[in-house]
């Protein structure tokens, strides 16, 4: 068990943050470059302060029409998506590897407050999956690939929980969790949780049009 | 147009529409196959792209769509169902998609989406449905499957540069005419034609001359009174509509705003003011204008509100006594979230109004008309599609009725038209006015001479 943690927590933790990056960075680029070669009029469009304006408008809750209009789904995907993201980074277990492995370390929340948080991240998947099941505008625009996405979010939270508290077969579940943490940073720049980095780009594109050529607010 | 169409020596099942049954009777597999490649690989960028791989699939954008409201909250026509029932199939499939197929996207693209944007809106991401479904159009386009009646008012376009077959002369007739009927009241009244060195050119679409003429009658009092220095053309160009944006024509596009702009420049005129309607300002304002390169239009272009607002400020036009009926205002998709003239168009109406009763949503947040975007202009086989596709209007205007609106104003043809037939239908009960009619009705005029 010891060389199998010893592997996935090693070099394959390389690869997956070597495919994160290096998907990341080649996704965005690729965007750009395709934009340049096809469609270069979005570089004039493009505006600082309009991009701005339409990004921090729907990075508040409530900043929108449609936020507002969905006042249970707002709460739930803004703690959802915070916690997702300030999970991960700021657990104290995390850090102490990155430490142990590359000398670096920043703030880590108290444990009480990161498994919390973890929790918070597993209901708000189990909410996506209903509302996916049980909304019609959602369920008549969903196939497979949604599900299995959803799972790949929930996949390292579920794992990480029970392995932080050791309830069954905790070396297992250790391991698990390392996988399923690899996978999910693999997803990312290759399927739709791609959103992560291109709905700036997106957000950017249409505030940018409504603002600086429509005068209109496209919140 | 009730006759069901023949096809192959067949009489095919409930034709509605010549154009999709017939064009795609013509159609073959490879044919439709090489031709949606064509424009995915060849026209596309890394917008489409971006935008189908981005979309979470959350459905958020439903409420944004007068279509999916109306229709019940039936997920067919919320804006990412249409797609999934269009681009998505066909970006799947790589194009191999069967003439039914064909018949039914032609369908959604153009009788169930108006291209009003407000689903952009709507969107977390900020992702241009309305453009993704604009891609389906050309698709159709270059597999020649366009609504027949739209169809024809490209052809219209092609042929005489106005989307009415209104041939040569017949143009400038009209203008000698209405000036002839306005000289009754205003005995000095000119429509100076072919001006050069005018401020302004003023353009109109071609519905306007063809069966709304009195509306030019309208428009040269208003200019006349306000003494401004205007023109208009005599030759071709006179025209700013656009219909062929709409079909996904794009070099008709191309050729039509060419020669618009062409003729303002030959008439060295320092801008256009164009007359109420929205989708030309699209045209002129951000489609045709980057279809030939153009950033923003080679020449300020003023929207009639604009002009007004000016007019109306600038004491140009005096109010002798305000209009009395209450009215509510609509906001045109194509000037208020295409183009920013929601408080312009709410100075206009206060100034001429005595009082205005907002209809909510309203602004940028408005509800389409169900018209616009080429819609109507699919003609009377899809007329209860624009009816039953937006009862949430009828029930927005009921409520500003309820308020105490008498009178809606509607600056803007395509609207006009739309919301003439959601009021008779749903028997709402109000008058639809532009703004250039209540301008024309209670503004001093100078110079007329009584009846």
């Amino acid at each position: 068990m010891h060389e199998i943690y010893n592997f996935v927590s090693g070099p394959l933790t390389w690869v997956a943050f070597i495919l994160f990056f290096g998907g990341c960075l080649y996704r965005v680029t690729r965007l750009i470059r395709l934009v340049k070669l096809k469609e270069p009029f979005i570089f004039t469009y493009m505006s600082w302060y309009y991009s701005l304006r339409s990004i921090l408008h729907w990075l508040t809750p409530f900043g929108t029409e449609n936020w507002r209009r969905h006042p249970v789904l707002t709460i739930v995907t803004f703690t959802f998506h915070i916690c997702v993201v300030a999970t991960p980074v700021f657990l104290l277990s995390h850090i102490i590897l990155w430490e142990e492995s590359l000398n670096i370390s920043w703030w880590s929340l108290p444990d009480g407050l990161a498994d919390v948080m973890t929790v918070l991240v597993i209901a708000g998947c189990i909410f996506f999956l209903v509302r996916r099941l049980k909304l019609p505008e959602v369920k008549y625009v969903t196939s497979t690939s949604d599900f299995v996405i959803l799972s790949i979010v929930a996949a390292p939270f579920v794992t990480g929980f029970l392995a932080y508290h050791q309830w069954f077969a905790y070396p297992v579940m250790m391991v698990l969790h390392v996988i399923a943490g690899q996978v999910m940073l693999v997803a990312i720049p290759f399927t739709r949780l791609s959103h992560m980095i291109f709905s700036v780009f997106t957000r950017a594109y249409m505030g940018s049009e409504f603002g600086k050529v429509r005068h209109a607010r496209d919140w | 147009m009730a006759e069901p169409a023949e096809v192959n020596g067949e009489k095919s099942k409930t034709a509605l529409d010549d154009g999709i049954e017939i064009g795609a009777a013509r159609l073959t597999p490879e044919k439709i196959e090489k031709v949606i490649n064509s424009v995915i690989k060849g026209e596309t960028g890394a917008r489409l792209k971006t935008y189908v791989e981005t979309c979470i699939h959350c459905g958020l954008c439903s409420e944004a769509c007068h279509y999916y409201l109306s229709h019940d909250n039936d997920p067919k026509f919320a804006p990412v169902g249409k797609v999934k029932q269009t681009m998505w199939e066909m970006l799947n499939k790589k194009g191999r998609v069967d003439q039914e197929f064909i018949k039914r996207a032609a369908e959604i693209a153009h009788t169930e989406c108006n291209l009003c944007k407000r689903c952009a809106q709507y969107c977390p991401f900020g992702i241009d449905i309305a453009y993704i479904i604009s891609v389906v159009r050309r698709i159709i386009h270059r597999l020649g499957v366009t609504p027949l009646y739209l169809q024809d008012t490209a052809h219209s376009h092609s042929v005489h540069m106005n989307q009415m077959w209104v041939k040569g002369d017949e143009w400038p007739d009209t203008l000698q005419w209405q000036e002839e009927e306005a000289q009754a009241e205003i005995p000095t009244l000119r429509i100076p034609l072919e001006k050069e060195g005018a401020d302004i050119m003023y353009s109109v679409i071609a519905p306007e001359p063809k069966f709304q003429a009195q509306l030019i009658y309208q428009a040269a009092v208003i200019m006349d009174a306000a003494g401004v220095s205007w023109t208009m053309p005599a030759t071709i160009g006179w025209d700013n509509s656009d219909m062929a944006m709409f079909t996904g024509d794009n070099e008709l596009m191309g050729r039509l705003k060419r020669t618009h702009f062409e003729t303002a420049f030959r008439l060295k005129v320092k801008k256009i003011v164009m007359g109420e309607c929205g989708h030309a300002f699209r045209s002129v304002y951000d489609m045709g204008n980057r279809w030939l390169g153009w950033k923003m239009p080679p020449l300020p272009i003023v929207h009639a509100i604009e002009f007004y607002y000016d007019l109306l400020k600038e004491g140009k036009i005096k109010i002798t006594k305000k209009y009395d009926k209450p009215v509510t205002l609509h906001d045109p998709c194509n000037v208020v979230r295409g183009g920013g003239l929601h408080e312009m168009a709410r100075y206009v109406a206060a100034a001429v109004c005595e009082e205005v009763v907002e209809m909510t949503p309203n602004r940028e947040h408005n509800y389409c008309c169900c018209a616009g975007g080429g819609v109507i202009n699919c003609g009377p086989p899809y007329k209860m599609k624009r009816i039953n596709g937006n009862r949430v209007k009828a029930e927005q205007l009921f409520a500003a009725k309820a308020r105490g609106a008498k009178v809606l104003i509607a600056p803007c043809h395509n609207c006009h038209s739309g919301l003439h037939d959601i009021v008779h239908h749903y028997d709402i009960g109000l008058d639809i006015k532009f703004f250039g009619d209540l301008i024309y009705e209670c503004m001093e005029k100078p110079e007329a001479v009584e009846a």
